[in-house]
């Protein structure tokens, strides 16, 4: 074997013209980003004040950031399979061949469940979480740097397959004896892998992290049950993360087990058991689509809660609600595969405790109708992505009860009726739910508003758009088509297919129009601003902050006294009081540590993907070195003068006052 | 707002300034956790692949518990003596807490030594994890735990270092507590893999 491993140029798929043409862009693009960020001299103030930051805000937009950039990957990979299977009719072989096309759906999931969603969702977290609790930071700031960064590494390692190499062709699921050396002997399913295992364990120390944040830093006065509720949808999402990521932890590597040393966990031959794989997998996926959906409740909550003005209807059963719904996520793992052909009571079982989960949703639903019930609802863009979600989910949400019955789901299973439903509740409940988190942080996060006509289109264009792509695949699953197909042979299913390439076009140009909104906000910011740090006249703690937030977030650790803290404050009249003095903040200072420990680690899953053996060795090393560097670095705190955090609190209160 | 909620305050901030410890130390059972979740998968996967022996041998066949009583009795009396090492260290006695995290140490590597030699002997003899599902799940089982108390020997031995050079000041308890957890942690997942793994498969 030489010395780059199996990695030669044959590796690189220069015949291809679309990989090529995309290569070509996304080269462009990233010299286009270099050369602006030189030109305008902002090198060091994005590796200054952005890379290497530990401040949770700034880490929250990064994420964002990365999930934004990771959608359009995502869409581009949804956007092709639409237009290739609408191609590919009545026998047209289409422009994608199977092993191109296998490899778009296998990365469409993976990327826009763990690349997508999930970064999207915690970037939410670290900039709202540690605000409403009224902490100046989560538990360990260095650690939530080195989370994002290890998200970022698997991030860079699924976009280096699109170049060299191939990712895998097995679906995003992976599932053995498919995903295993002998049907899939290529490079392809490492990739996952690494990518999965690297930016899991980010994951996974995120969870700890803001757990501990939560039962330890929250403001005096907030007991547990009095935290927004967005707090603890994100508590019960970090309980279902710490939890569950191990699980897929432990699966990844035992397929890396088999695949790289020849062990027998899911082999057909030598005793190995697939479906302990598929059990094993679901037992971390489906705990995994709460924990992407349950903070998106918690935004509608707030959301719903400040636009019309009210405190939120029944917060402590939104507190259980979410519990139960945490709790039964783990117990219906099993109806992923009814099919396995487990015994009838096993199924039943599955079946009705996935059923028994529509109780605690539509309780939540309930919850938020009688929210906006008597109360002055502004129809503002984050409650045109509430409304749309709450009719969206609710028809997602029983065609996932329909699937529930195991009788029926034997008819449905695979079928593209199935990813209509799961497309359903995670577009119109986890998208639309950062969306609207977006929009309606977006002022808090970044100082200006957004442009609200972009906004509204975007939105309504997603909202059709998503109508359009996905109830015709409800019907198509009922005439019988099954998923993952390359090109269809039946006169029958044609008509559906081009209607969800419509459909797909539309929610294109809602993206178009959501970037558009980026940039003309960020270009008209300075009439935009938000001066007075509440915009929306907010419920929670976060609003008592300046837009963005002072970095140290709080000058004072606010005392609390009611849900809705804020509120409560400005009812007392505790709200923007000028203090005489202030004592001195401690802060943790930036560093360069995370990016050079996840950046090794990234390293290694690279080499082991191409079994270079002595630089996987060679980038373990670098990491645990650089570990140690950090754990025997004195110099990581620093105090913020009383003079400085009150020229910055009288300069927010002087904006406050003129707002 | 009032003066007295001032002082409150700046009361808190102190206590939340100076005392990271309490934070780490939690943040660590937090951790621990979700290791436990781990080992309980792969715990799983053994439960339900130890049957699937292809045709070769089982527990039965080749587990020693003399050899594995032995090992786990080392591992165990290490635990104690991390107990004594975390008592001297709270004492502030450095020379105890070195002496007996040497002999903790001692302990983990008499240990992991008679692991890789019940693996090696095992190997050789053919019956290495490639051979059946059965042996897949139980080097993988016992693995996990032994690379983790091969990380638990590496931070020991940087922690003797630290110890050593910089005495035993608060940030260097929080980590010797860390890590004495971890340690402990380590004991109840072998009381488990002796009970599951070792003395029901050879009954």
């Amino acid at each position: 074997m030489s010395i780059l491993g199996k990695l030669s140029l044959e590796s690189i798929p220069y015949h291809e013209p679309i990989l090529v043409v995309t290569f070509s862009v996304v080269v462009a693009l990233v010299l286009a980003i270099a050369f602006l960020v030189i030109r305008y001299n902002k090198l060091g103030v994005l590796w200054n004040d952005w890379l290497t930051s530990v401040d949770h805000k700034r880490l929250g937009v990064m994420y964002i950031v990365l999930a934004l950039v990771m959608l359009i990957r995502g869409f581009s990979d949804a956007i092709m399979m639409r237009l290739q299977l609408a191609l590919a009719t009545n026998g047209d072989p289409g422009y994608l061949p199977p092993h191109h096309y296998d490899q778009i759906f296998t990365a469409h999931g993976t990327i826009m469940i763990i690349f997508m969603a999930m970064p999207f969702m915690i970037g939410l977290m670290n900039i709202v979480l540690p605000l409403q609790i009224g902490a100046r930071d989560v538990a360990f700031p260095f650690l939530n740097n080195l989370s994002f960064w290890l998200t970022a590494g698997g991030a860079i390692l699924i976009n280096i397959s699109l170049f060299v190499g191939e990712f895998a062709k097995t679906g995003w699921v992976a599932y053995p004896p498919l995903a295993g050396l002998k049907f899939s002997p290529d490079v392809g399913v490492d990739y996952y892998i690494w990518a999965l295992q690297i930016s899991g364990i980010g994951t996974t120390l995120t969870a700890v992290n803001f757990l501990a944040t939560v039962f330890k830093m929250r403001a005096p006065g907030m007991k547990l049950m009095d935290m927004p509720i967005f707090t603890w949808t994100c508590t019960w999402a970090n309980i279902l993360i710490a939890a569950s990521f191990p699980i897929l932890t432990a699966v990844l590597a035992m397929l890396t087990l088999d695949r790289y040393l020849d062990f027998h966990f899911f082999t057909i031959s030598g005793g190995g058991n697939p479906m302990m794989y598929i059990n094993l997998f679901w037992a971390w996926g489906h705990p995994e689509v709460y924990i992407l959906v349950l903070p998106a409740f918690g935004v509608f909550s707030e959301v719903l809660s400040t636009f019309t003005g009210k405190r939120l209807f029944g917060h402590k059963s939104m507190i259980y609600a979410s519990g139960a719904i945490a709790v039964l996520g783990f117990i219906v793992w099993l109806h992923h595969f009814f099919t396995m052909g487990s015994s009838a009571n096993v199924n039943a079982f599955f079946g009705m405790a996935t059923m028994v989960i529509a109780v605690p949703t539509g309780l939540k639903l309930f919850n938020w109708i009688f929210t906006i019930y008597r109360g002055r609802l502004r129809i503002t863009v984050p409650v045109l992505w509430s409304l749309g979600f709450m009719v969206t989910f609710t028809i997602g949400g029983m065609t996932g009860v329909l699937l529930a019955v195991p009788g029926a789901d034997y008819v449905l299973h695979n079928s593209l009726f199935l990813i209509a439903h799961f497309h359903n509740t995670i577009i119109g409940g986890a998208v639309f739910g950062y969306l609207a988190g977006f929009a309606y942080w977006f002022p808090k996060a970044m100082g200006f508003h957004l442009n609200v006509k972009l906004g509204k289109a975007a939105f309504w264009c997603w909202l059709i758009g998503f109508f359009l792509a996905f109830m015709p695949l409800y019907v198509l699953g009922f005439l019988g088509m099954t998923r993952r197909l390359n090109h269809t042979n039946n006169p029958e299913w044609n008509i559906w297919l081009y209607i969800a390439l419509v459909g797909a076009f539309v929610i294109l140009a809602g993206i178009v129009f959501q970037l558009l909104q980026l940039y003309v906000s960020f270009r008209d910011r300075a009439q935009n601003l938000d001066t007075t740090g509440d915009p929306w006249n907010g419920h929670t703690l976060e609003w008592s902050t300046a837009s963005p937030p002072q970095y140290y977030n709080f000058a004072e650790t606010p005392v609390v006294s009611d849900i809705d803290a804020f509120t409560d404050m400005k009812e007392k009249g505790e709200a923007y009081v000028r203090k005489d003095s202030y004592a001195p903040i401690h802060m943790p200072k930036n560093t360069s540590s995370g990016i050079a420990i996840a950046g090794c680690i990234t390293v290694m899953g690279f080499a082991l993907i191409w079994h270079i053996w002595w630089l996987a060795a060679l980038g373990l090393f670098g990491a645990f070195v650089s570990l140690i560097v950090r754990v025997y670095t004195t110099d990581v705190d620093y105090y913020v003068q009383p003079d400085e955090v009150a020229r910055i609190e009288n300069e927010h209160l002087d904006n406050v006052a003129k707002g | 707002m009032s003066t007295t909620h001032m002082n409150t305050h700046s009361a808190h901030d102190e206590h939340h300034d100076h005392e990271p410890a309490p934070y780490n130390v939690f943040g660590f059972w937090l951790y621990l956790m979700t290791d436990c979740l781990l080992f309980a998968s792969v715990f799983a996967t053994y439960a339900v692949l130890f049957m699937n022996t292809a045709g070769g041998v089982s527990g039965k066949d080749i587990f020693e518990l003399d050899f594995v009583l032995v090992e786990t009795a080392a591992l165990l009396i290490s635990s104690i003596t991390y107990g004594f090492a975390l008592l001297c260290a709270h004492n502030k006695n450095k020379g105890g807490t070195l002496a007996w995290l040497l002999v903790t140490f001692a302990m983990g590597v008499v240990f992991i030594s008679m692991e890789i030699y019940e693996f090696h002997h095992l190997i050789v003899a053919g019956h290495g994890p490639q051979t059946s599902a059965f042996l897949t799940a139980f080097f993988t089982l016992v693995g996990t735990h032994g690379l983790h108390v091969t990380a638990g020997l590496i931070w020991m031995f940087i922690m003797m270092v630290e110890v050593a050079k910089t005495g035993l000041g608060g940030r260097t308890i929080t980590r010797l507590s860390c890590l004495s957890l971890f340690w402990h942690f380590l004991d109840v997942i072998w009381i488990c893999v002796f009970t599951v793994v070792y003395l029901m498969g050879k009954v």
